[in-house]
């Protein structure tokens, strides 16, 4: 107690400082509008931008929750599109009909596994027979075609991808159809080769190409971009080297196509051929 | 010591009054202020105990905010000024010389010391005056602008007001 009373009287001038200054300050920030409004303005901007960083911080933290629900909203918003809609309006006498039925449901999944580098590629999903996944399905990415299913279990599928040189998808530019393969001497995962287009065809770069709707998939999605061509020797054919527009590096999300009218589009396929194989 | 006290309250007074009425309404386009009322401090004899420096410095920032309408301003700016004053008297002055030189006036402490001083302490005062005015960082540049002019003022007319009542050295 004694040394604080000496430590005290030491630096008074110190300590009057302090009690003084204070009180100054404090008649000040209160009875003048324009230093106080200052003073108030500064620390809730200072605040503003605490919360500011540490909002942005938090968002990143739920970055992945936000993602799986960002990615649901999309398969929804996929099943309202309009090419995912089959037109069956018939003419019944003098009506018309023109409901329209859903034809292409689509099922997101997560990737799970996922080569690139291999002369056949497979991509692994987190979904399975339980989610209503068959063999045969075609699977899409947001900016592109991936692959078919090839192996369903119960929760997990195994896609055989576009990267296969087991893979052919029928695929169309500028309303030429054409089918669409990899490997063969080309094993770069951005690159396809695009076949059986007559040579007659004027392409040019960044003509897009898309699907035809022939196979699995809804017609109008992108495959990629035409990036040169070139006649295949003899052939009244052209080669035609497709960017794809599929990163397949980066693939996270992707939805599995459900065709709802394939078996009986098949069913009838497959009486045709009967009839003439009879 | 009575007649003593008189003269410092006439000098209170009187440099208020100053400020008040004819300082306050005189100064180039609000750039050099000047704020003549701090000579009262400076002036009070150094013996003066620090709790009653402190409290005449803090009534008479109080007494001038009252007529500027700035309460708490120049209380705050008086109570920087009395610690300046407490800082640079013990580094300068020895406290035997107490005897001979009971006040910090011109004529007794020589003109270099006195202007030494003044300049050290008006400065301080007015830097927190004005920075304290402003009240905004991005107005620095304005804020020392200000403090340089408005000192300058304020020591010209200290040093007129010391050569008006010039006492020559006893010694």
């Amino acid at each position: 107690m004694r040394n604080l009373w000496i430590f005290l009287s030491k630096y008074n001038a110190f300590f009057f400082f302090i009690i003084f200054f204070t009180i100054s300050i404090v008649l000040l920030l209160t009875y003048n509008s324009y230093q106080n409004a200052s003073t108030w303005n500064s620390s809730n901007k200072i605040i503003g931008q605490a919360f500011q960083q540490s909002d942005q911080f938090k968002s990143y933290l739920k970055l992945g929750a936000t993602n799986d629900s960002l990615s649901k909203e999309n398969a929804w918003l996929r099943n309202q599109l309009k090419s995912s809609t089959f037109n069956d309006s018939v003419e019944r006498g003098s009506v018309n009909d023109t409901i329209h039925h859903q034809q292409y449901r689509y099922i997101v999944a997560k990737v799970v596994n996922n080569s690139i580098n291999r002369q056949n590629n497979f991509v692994t999903i987190n979904r399975g027979l339980r989610h209503g996944i068959k063999r045969g399905m075609g699977v899409i990415g947001p900016t592109g075609i991936v692959g078919i299913i090839r192996d369903v279990s119960d929760n997990f599928a195994r896609i055989q991808s576009l990267l296969h040189s087991q893979s052919r998808f029928s695929a169309s530019v500028n309303g030429n159809i054409g089918s669409l393969v990899w490997g063969d001497g080309n094993y770069d995962p951005r690159i396809a080769m695009l076949k059986d287009i007559p040579s007659h065809v004027i392409l040019k770069r960044g003509n897009k190409v898309v699907t035809s709707g022939f196979s699995l998939f809804p017609a109008g999605l992108d495959i990629g971009t035409v990036a040169t061509t070139n006649p295949d020797g003899g052939n009244s054919f052209l080669n035609v080297k497709v960017k794809l527009s599929t990163d397949f590096s980066a693939l996270q999300y992707i939805y599995v196509v459900t065709d709802l009218y394939a078996e009986e589009q098949q069913a009838l396929e497959a009486k045709e051929e009967n009839k003439a194989l009879q | 010591m009575g007649i003593s006290i008189f003269i410092h309250l006439l000098r209170f007074v009187l440099l208020v009054l100053i400020q008040v009425f004819l300082l306050k309404n005189t100064g180039y386009y609000n750039l050099a202020t000047p704020h003549l009322y701090i000579l009262f401090i400076l002036l009070l004899p150094f013996e003066t105990p620090n709790f009653v420096l402190f409290i005449l410095a803090f009534i008479l920032g109080l007494t001038i905010d009252v007529f500027y309408d700035t309460l708490g301003l120049n209380a705050a700016a008086c109570t920087v000024l009395a610690l300046v004053r407490i800082l640079f008297i013990s580094v300068t002055v020895q406290k035997q010389g107490f005897d001979n030189e009971p006040e910090p006036r011109m004529g007794l402490m020589g003109f270099r010391w006195f202007m030494f001083y003044a300049t050290i302490l008006t400065f301080f005062h007015h830097l927190v005056l004005i920075s304290f005015e402003v009240f905004r960082f991005s107005g620095l540049p304005y804020i020392l602008l200000r403090v340089f002019l408005s000192s300058a003022f304020t020591i010209f007319l200290m040093l007129v007001a010391e050569f008006m009542f010039f006492r020559k050295k006893i010694r």
